[in-house]
C-alpha cells in the first residue's frame, strides 16, 4: 500500500543530538564535509571517524537503521573503489593481470576514496536522522535571513517548504483512495504496454490535481482568515535558541576543523 | 434463496509483521441473497470501509474466503476481475474520483473497462444515467461544471453502470442537503427494483436505514456485533450507544412513552409512529 511509504528518515529521539539547535546541526554539518575534504593522510581520517563514530553513539540511533540507508549507496562505492583501484598507479605492484595492474598507491586510493563518500553520506544522514522536517526548515530560514537583505523571499520559501511537507501525507492518502476508487470501476495499473500503462495514470492524476489544487485555496482562505500576510512581523511559538550544548558542539568542530588543518600542514 | 455474496470467517490484518500491525477485520461470516437492502453501521474505524473493499476483491483476506455466486473471489485472477464488476463499489464522497472531459465519458469508463462494444456502452451509460436523474444534455458537459450533488450522481451512474448485482455504497448521502439526500436514495431503490440487485450501503444516519433497509450489519471493532432487521437490531439501544452509535430519534421519545408508562410498541420509522399513535387514540377514545 501506498501508506506504508515513510517519508524522510526521522527518528524521533531524545538524545543531545536531536536536541540540538538545527542552525548548530547546518553549520555542523558544513564544517564536517569541509574538514572531510581536507583530510589527505590516514591520521586524519582516522581523526574524521572517530568524530563520527561519537556522533552515531551519541545520537542513539541504532547503527542498523543507518547501514540500511547505506543500501542503495553500494554500486556508487563499488564503482568508485575500482576506479580507484586500478587507475591509479603509484607505489609498489601487488599484482598484474592482463590489462588490470593494482598497486599499493591505488589500494590506499580507494579505500580512502571510500570512507570519504561513506563517512560524508553517513553525516548527511545523521542530520535528516535527528531532526525533523519542521525544524530543519526553521533552521534553514534562520540562517538564511541575512539573504533578505539581497532580495530573497526567505520566509515565503521555508514556508513553502512546511506547506508542501505537510501536505505530502495527505497527498498519498488521497492517491490511495482515488486509486481505490477507479480499480473498484475495473482500472487496471499494473498490466499492458509502458504507453497504456502512462494513460491508467489520467483517472488518478485529473482528480488529483484537482484536489490539491481545491485544498491550496481551501488553504489560502482559511490562512487569510487568520491574518496571516507574509513574515512580516510575525513571532514564532517555537523560538530557536541556543544551548549549552551548541556552543560545545561549535568548540567540538572549531577542534576537528583546526585539528585537520594542523595535520595537513605538518604532512601527515 | 441461494446466496449471492457469502463472506466466510474473513480476517484482516493491516500492516502485517510490521509495529504498526492492526487487526481490521475479526472472523466476519455472513451472507446476502439477490435483491436485499443490507444497511451496515458502525463507529469510525470499527472496519466497515475495510469490510467493503473486501467484497469486490480489492483488499485481500489475511485468512477466511469471499464467494462471489459460490465461488472464491481468489481463487482465480479471472474471477477476481470480474468480481470487481459484478461487486460495484461507490465510494465516500466518490464525485472526487471523476476525470474525463464530458459526464458521458466518465460514466462510461466502467464499461470500457469491462471490454463491451460501443453500442452496449451507450445503452448502459444512457440507461445509468435514467437511474439517477441526469438528462441527455447533461451528458455531453464537464463533470466539474455540475453541482455537488450532480457530481455524486454523476459518480453514482459510473459504477451503475457496469450493472452490478451487489451495489455497495460508503455514505452516499454525506454532505448533501436533505433534497440531494432523498433523491440519492430514491435512486438507488430504483436500481435495486429494476435490476433486483442487492444494495449494501453504509450510513451514519439511523432514520435512513431504519427506513430504507431489510436487514442490519452492526460492525463494533472490527468485529461483527449484531445482524437482524432493523427492528431486531433497535431493540438493543444500550448495546448501540456503547458502540457509539444510536437508534432513531422516534425510537428514542417511543422508548422513553414507554418507561413514562405508557403502552407502547417499539416503533423505528415516522410511520409506524404514526400508526401507533392513531392506534393509541383511537383507544382512549374508546375507554
Amino acid at each position: 500500500m501506498l501508506k506504508d511509504i515513510t517519508l524522510g528518515q526521522y527518528f524521533p529521539g531524545q538524545s543531545i543530538i536531536h536536541r540540538l539547535d538545527p542552525r548548530t546541526k547546518l553549520i555542523m554539518l558544513v564544517v564536517y564535509i569541509v574538514a572531510l575534504f581536507l583530510a589527505e593522510s590516514w591520521v586524519s581520517y582516522g581523526l574524521m571517524f572517530l568524530f563520527l563514530v561519537t556522533v552515531i553513539w551519541l545520537s542513539t540511533i541504532p547503527l542498523k537503521s543507518i547501514l540500511r540507508g547505506m543500501k542503495p549507496l553500494v554500486m556508487i562505492l563499488i564503482f568508485t573503489g575500482v576506479l580507484n583501484l586500478f587507475f591509479t598507479q603509484e607505489g609498489e605492484v601487488i599484482f598484474h593481470f592482463w590489462i588490470l595492474t593494482m598497486t599499493t598507491g591505488g589500494l590506499s586510493r580507494a579505500v580512502m576514496m571510500m570512507s570519504r563518500i561513506l563517512m560524508l553520506i553517513t553525516g548527511t544522514f545523521l542530520l535528516t536522522y535527528t531532526t525533523s522536517p519542521i525544524a530543519l526548515t526553521d533552521g534553514l530560514e534562520s540562517l538564511m535571513k541575512p539573504l533578505k537583505k539581497v532580495g530573497v523571499p526567505v520566509h515565503e520559501l521555508s514556508m513553502m517548504m512546511c506547506i508542501a511537507l505537510r501536505f505530502i501525507p495527505t497527498l498519498i492518502e488521497e492517491t490511495d483512495k482515488i486509486m481505490c476508487a477507479q480499480k473498484a470501476r475495473g482500472a487496471d495499473f499494473e498490466t499492458g504496454s509502458l504507453m497504456d500503462r502512462a494513460k491508467a495514470l489520467i483517472p488518478i492524476l485529473v482528480p488529483l490535481f484537482i484536489s490539491a489544487f481545491r485544498r491550496a485555496d481551501e488553504l489560502a482562505t482559511a490562512m487569510e482568515c487568520r491574518c496571516y500576510q507574509g513574515g512580516e512581523g510575525r513571532t514564532k511559538m517555537k523560538l530557536l535558541r541556543y544551548h549549552l550544548e551548541d556552543f560545545l558542539s561549535y568548540g567540538a568542530g572549531a577542534v576537528l576543523l583546526v585539528m585537520v588543518i594542523v595535520l595537513k600542514s605538518v604532512g601527515l | 434463496m441461494k446466496p449471492i455474496l457469502e463472506v466466510k470467517n474473513l480476517n484482516y490484518i493491516y500492516s502485517a509483521g510490521t509495529p504498526f500491525e492492526h487487526k481490521a477485520l475479526d472472523n466476519i461470516s455472513f451472507s446476502v441473497v439477490p435483491g436485499e437492502f443490507i444497511g451496515i453501521i458502525g463507529h469510525t474505524g470499527s472496519g466497515k470501509s475495510t469490510l467493503m473493499q473486501q467484497l469486490n476483491g480489492l483488499l485481500k483476506p489475511t485468512s477466511g474466503q469471499v464467494l462471489l455466486d459460490g465461488e472464491d473471489i481468489w481463487s482465480d485472477k479471472k474471477l477476481t476481475r470480474q468480481a470487481r464488476f459484478r461487486v460495484g463499489l461507490v465510494f465516500q464522497y466518490p464525485e472526487y474520483q471523476l476525470f474525463e472531459e464530458t459526464v458521458y465519458r466518465d460514466i462510461a469508463f466502467g464499461p470500457k473497462n469491462m471490454g463491451l462494444d460501443e453500442k452496449e456502452i451507450d445503452r448502459r451509460v444512457r440507461e445509468a444515467a435514467g437511474f439517477v436523474g441526469l438528462t441527455a444534455e447533461q451528458l455531453e458537459v464537464s463533470p466539474f461544471d455540475l453541482s455537488g450533488g450532480q457530481k455524486r450522481r454523476v459518480a453514482i451512474a459510473g459504477v451503475i453502470a457496469m450493472e452490478p448485482e451487489v451495489l455497495i455504497l460508503d455514505e452516499p448521502t454525506a454532505g448533501l442537503d436533505p433534497v440531494g439526500r432523498a433523491e440519492i436514495l430514491g435512486n438507488i431503490e430504483a436500481y435495486r427494483r429494476a435490476r433486483n440487485a442487492t444494495i449494501m450501503m453504509v450510513s451514519h444516519s439511523m432514520e435512513d436505514v431504519a427506513r430504507l433497509t431489510d436487514r442490519l450489519l452492526v460492525m463494533n471493532g472490527s468485529k461483527l456485533a449484531m445482524d437482524g432487521t432493523p427492528a431486531e437490531v433497535f431493540t438493543h439501544a444500550e448495546e448501540l450507544v456503547s458502540m457509539g452509535l444510536n437508534i432513531p430519534q422516534v425510537t428514542q421519545v417511543f422508548l422513553h412513552l414507554k418507561k413514562m408508562g405508557l403502552n407502547v410498541a417499539n416503533v423505528y420509522t415516522i410511520e409506524q409512529a404514526v400508526s401507533e399513535i392513531k392506534r393509541l387514540r383511537g383507544g382512549m377514545a374508546n375507554a
